[in-house]
């Protein structure tokens, strides 16, 4: 009756159902990933703005969301604004939402701290070639952030993507949650089963990440 | 100038708008432990529905576990099992109706129930003082007392040999209320989950490990080297189905229901179909099983 607990992967659809929860993980991050890079490159761009209200309005937006763990906005997300506006949001909606406003909220200081390190001589030597304010942006400065975006966006691409285990507690299944489903199912046949599960799930999620790394690798090759 | 001026004026606004509009969800969403403190929430939001609408709807939503075996848990075709779901399972027939599952953790149950995201929440659900402020209990169809589950070199006998010891619980079980409550000095080592939990007494991260005694006991049962030195501990708890507060309707529903199912029997049959092989013959039956609501 006691094996080693590898089986516990293959009983039933088990396998299968790890594959549809590492799906359910990467349809939210990856929805919310592609939002939060093209929201957060308007809000890097909204921070730089000179104006004090503007500086003020993502200054406090910013310090909100990273100050709240994530767990609380999706709290506040799924129940919260149900019980404060009767507003049944559906879990997965509530979960790109909260990981969607977490990410704008990085990725604009990503882009922030990007445009801001683009030392004051490039725009300088570029107006003195004559180039009119789009063209520095688009020949000189973008090139150059885009460059130095790169890393940090590729971390924040896989730390969202991880984060998102935390959506089972607004009750969406997804691979860790079926993982966790499989071992308690066979905590007393295959009590070692856990150390399976877990490897399988890491690497589930090894195969969602790592193209995003070689993505990375590729285009700073290309940009160099 | 002036325009753009207006436009970022009105972004500001409709961004600190959406600020405001966190922090007061912040207050009565997860502030929601402390006290009662919504005021206006609990009352404006009539979200639940009632036993016609859900009949008109076709279908019961119903909080459970989906790995807490034997009690509500996935088996490995991916459907939903144990004595939990089996009782939703028949309140789904009796209504009439399909049944849709929601998977909830031990943390979350009380605002599903709270905020009517589901109807019903039958996940093993303690009957408690705190909890009952903020959603409805049903008549109770399953009682509890704690356990402690420790290893056999240092079995914990009594409530004195965990003294300076750590214990491991689940958050948001009964048993973590109970030692927080009643027994300040035992050092507490807190799980999200079942599998976590039991993980970390095989690997000695703790001393001993509490929750509900039919819970260890099924596991000391296949787990050699571990012995159920407290089977127990504190008051008998009652577990019962629970309903957003004030759905009266389907409140009234569920203990008609569990007082007729208590004629035939039903949690007996419950208990022979999903907890007796995995208490085996060690387990008395009536020492879990509540039938018609009546807790003697």
């Amino acid at each position: 009756m006691r094996a080693s607990g590898i089986e516990v992967l293959f009983l039933g659809s088990n396998f299968a159902r790890l594959v549809e929860g590492l799906w359910v993980t990467v349809r939210i991050s990856l929805l919310a990933v592609l939002l939060s890079l093209l929201l957060g490159i308007l809000f890097g761009l909204f921070m730089t703005l000179q104006n004090p209200i503007a500086r003020a309005v993502s200054r406090v937006y910013l310090e909100f969301i990273r100050i709240m763990p994530q767990l609380v906005l999706l709290f506040i997300a799924y129940f919260g604004v149900t019980r404060a506006f009767g507003w049944n949001w559906d879990a997965e909606f509530s979960a790109v939402l909260v990981f969607t406003l977490w990410g704008t909220a990085e990725m604009g200081d990503l882009v922030r701290g990007a445009l801001k390190s683009i030392p004051q001589h490039q725009y300088d030597s570029a107006y003195a070639l004559g180039m009119n304010r789009r063209q520095t942006f688009l020949y000189i400065i973008i090139p150059q952030t885009l460059r130095r975006l790169l890393p940090p966006t590729i971390n924040l691409t896989t730390r969202m993507i991880k984060t998102t285990s935390l959506v089972v507690l607004i009750g969406i299944t997804e691979v860790l949650k079926v993982g966790k489903q499989i071992i308690d199912v066979n905590r007393f046949q295959y009590p070692t089963a856990s150390l399976w599960v877990y490897g399988a799930v890491f690497v589930l999620y090894f195969l969602a990440c790592w193209p995003i790394s070689l993505l990375a690798k590729y285009l700073e090759k290309r940009w160099r | 100038m002036k325009y753009s001026t207006i436009i970022k004026k009105i972004a500001a606004l409709s961004l600190s708008a959406v600020l405001a509009v966190g922090a007061l969800t912040a207050c009565s969403g997860s502030g929601s432990d402390t006290a009662n403190g919504s005021n206006a929430g609990e009352k404006n939001n009539a979200t639940y529905r009632t036993v016609d609408e859900i009949k008109q709807s076709g279908k019961v939503i119903i909080g459970v576990f989906s790995d807490k075996a034997p009690f509500g848990y996935v088996d490995e075709n991916g459907s939903y099992q144990g004595y939990d779901v089996y009782f939703a399972e028949r309140i789904a027939k009796d209504l009439g109706v399909e049944v849709e599952y929601v998977s909830t953790d031990p943390a979350s149950r009380v605002e599903y129930a709270a905020t009517g995201k589901v109807d019903i929440i039958l996940a093993n659900f303690t009957v408690t003082e705190e909890r009952a402020e903020k959603v409805d209990f049903a008549l109770p169809y399953m009682k509890v007392k704690l356990g402690v589950v420790s290893p056999d070199t240092a079995v914990v006998r009594s409530i004195d040999d965990l003294k300076d010891k750590t214990l491991i619980v689940v958050k948001g079980t009964t048993a973590e209320t109970y030692f927080e409550k009643n027994e300040p000095d035992v050092k507490l080592q807190k799980y999200d989950e079942y599998a976590d939990a039991y993980n970390a007494l095989l690997q000695g991260r703790g001393d001993a490990f509490s929750t509900d005694n039919t819970e260890v006991l099924a596991w000391a049962l296949v787990n050699p080297g571990y012995t159920v030195g407290i089977d127990a501990l504190g008051n008998a708890d009652t577990i019962a189905p629970a309903v957003q507060k004030g759905n009266t309707s389907l409140l009234n529903w569920l203990n008609d229901e569990i007082k007729s199912l208590g004629n035939e029997n039903f949690f007996h049959a419950d208990y022979d179909a999903t907890l007796a092989s995995v208490y085996g013959a060690a387990a008395n039956p009536d020492s879990l099983v509540v039938e018609g609501g009546v807790v003697d």
